[in-house]
């Protein structure tokens, strides 16, 4: 039997989650026994691949290139993980929502900026109008709260469906 | 022979009150109670765990939150077992199918309606709501959140009302009358606009009515309302506090 093609990415968020599955530890080992990482911020790939068989989406969708993203990630996975409160409920990122993005855009960069005062229109991705969970803009096949989730929930959650076992969380995960 | 004299008037009294007692089944379990007492008290009395958040032991009940929500044989709406007193013969499941979902669809509308961020809330961690999301395995939330634009209260000088992590319970507004007597909050608006307003909507650092006692703080199930001054996870409460205030006045618990 082939390795599980396991893909992880970092969308809208602090990269926290993803601190938390290096904080498995030494059972990363068991991990990889079992999957190959074949797209993440910690392998060198740069193109996201074909035939995913689980991917850990950490983050929300805030800007035109998260969405972009998303939908390509969705097309190329069979199972996709929401990987944190960012990418379940929308979270920090999605406290701008009452705003909206152009009075915290106007504050980063205009008025706390010393010097170069103006917006960037270019090379940063845009803003969309309201940050959103992935279940918003993508069908997602499972929920994995917290912020961080420990350490023990991923590991967990992982080798339970790696082992092709229903993941069922009632009592075992936070938010926050 | 002496005549047999008539049982005394106090062991008559005890029979009474002997058959007034009466007799239902919750969770297939047999139990004899006393009438009067509401199908939640009856059941945590027994050891039955019903999932609430606006129930308090000691505060009138409001059937606010809905998660009580309980199955009568024979009856096909859902009641709220803690205005709903027992009567005899009655035929409760507190737990099914049915009403696992209708809790899980009632906690994942509280996340969507306001801004619920645990990460970044003082009660994080000594939260009902965030509590009863793990046990009920409420892992996300199907609606599209809201995400309202509230104004933070933060007039007062101990403490602040932050109505993005209110849940509309009413503890506050019942704790507020019901113990203290200052009747200081209170609903104000209609529908998704309700919101808890101190006296008639007016800054509650400016509030006549509040005498500062921090109770509806104390028995708040979230994070809005919090003693100031405390960062992400530092706001622990003492909630159940209140049933020992009230036994201390000898008022009804």
């Amino acid at each position: 039997m082939s390795k599980t093609r396991l893909a992880t990415i970092w969308l809208d968020g602090c990269s926290g989650c993803h601190m938390s599955l290096l904080d498995t530890d030494e059972r990363l080992l068991d991990l990889v026994a079992k999957a190959d990482i074949v797209y993440s911020p910690i392998v060198d790939t740069k193109e996201f691949p074909e035939n995913v068989d689980v991917t850990l989406v950490e983050g929300a969708i805030s800007s035109d290139e998260d969405l972009e993203k998303i939908i390509e990630v969705r097309s190329k996975t069979r199972v996709l993980i929401a990987f944190g409160d960012c990418g379940v409920s929308g979270n920090v990122p999605a406290m701008r929502n009452p705003h909206g993005p152009s009075p915290i855009l106007r504050r980063v960069y205009i008025e706390n900026a010393d010097v170069q005062q103006q917006v960037p229109g270019e090379v940063v991705p845009a803003l969309l109008d309201r940050v959103r969970p992935i279940q918003d803009v993508v069908p997602v096949d499972l929920h994995l709260p917290g912020c961080p989730p420990s350490a023990n929930l991923i590991y967990d959650a992982l080798t339970e469906l790696l082992n092709g076992k229903a993941v069922d969380l009632a009592g075992r995960f936070r938010f926050g | 022979m002496p005549r047999v004299s008539a049982a005394p008037a106090q062991k008559t009294e005890r029979r009474s009150a002997l058959e007034q007692r009466i007799m239902l089944r919750i969770d297939g379990e047999y139990i004899t109670t006393d009438p009067g007492k509401t199908i939640l008290e009856v059941a945590r009395e027994t050891g039955i765990d019903i999932p609430t958040l606006c129930a308090v032991p000691g505060l009138t009940s409001v059937g606010a939150c809905r998660l009580c929500l309980i199955e009568v044989k024979g009856n096909q709406r859902l009641l709220p077992a803690c205005t709903v007193k027992v009567e005899g013969g009655m035929v409760v499941s507190t737990r099914s199918e049915r009403l696992d979902k209708y809790r899980r669809m009632i906690l994942e509308l509280l996340f969507t309606e306001r801004n619920h961020v645990c990460a970044v809330c003082v009660s994080s961690g000594a939260c009902e709501l965030q509590d009863l999301a793990t046990q009920l395995g409420v892992t996300h939330a199907p609606f599209e959140f809201r995400n309202p634009n509230l104004p933070v209260d933060a007039s007062h000088e101990r403490f602040i009302e932050d109505p993005n992590r209110c849940i509309l319970c009413t503890r506050c507004v019942r704790i507020c009358r019901e113990v203290e007597g200052a009747n200081t909050w209170e609903v104000g608006g209609r529908g998704i606009n309700s919101n808890i307003i101190a006296d008639l909507a007016e800054p509650w650092g400016g509030s006549l009515s509040c005498t500062s006692c921090g109770k509806c703080v104390q028995i708040c199930p979230t994070g809005a309302l919090a003693v100031k001054g405390r960062a992400t996870g530092e706001m622990t409460k003492r909630a159940w506090n209140v049933t020992d205030l009230n036994r201390m006045r000898g008022a009804r618990t």
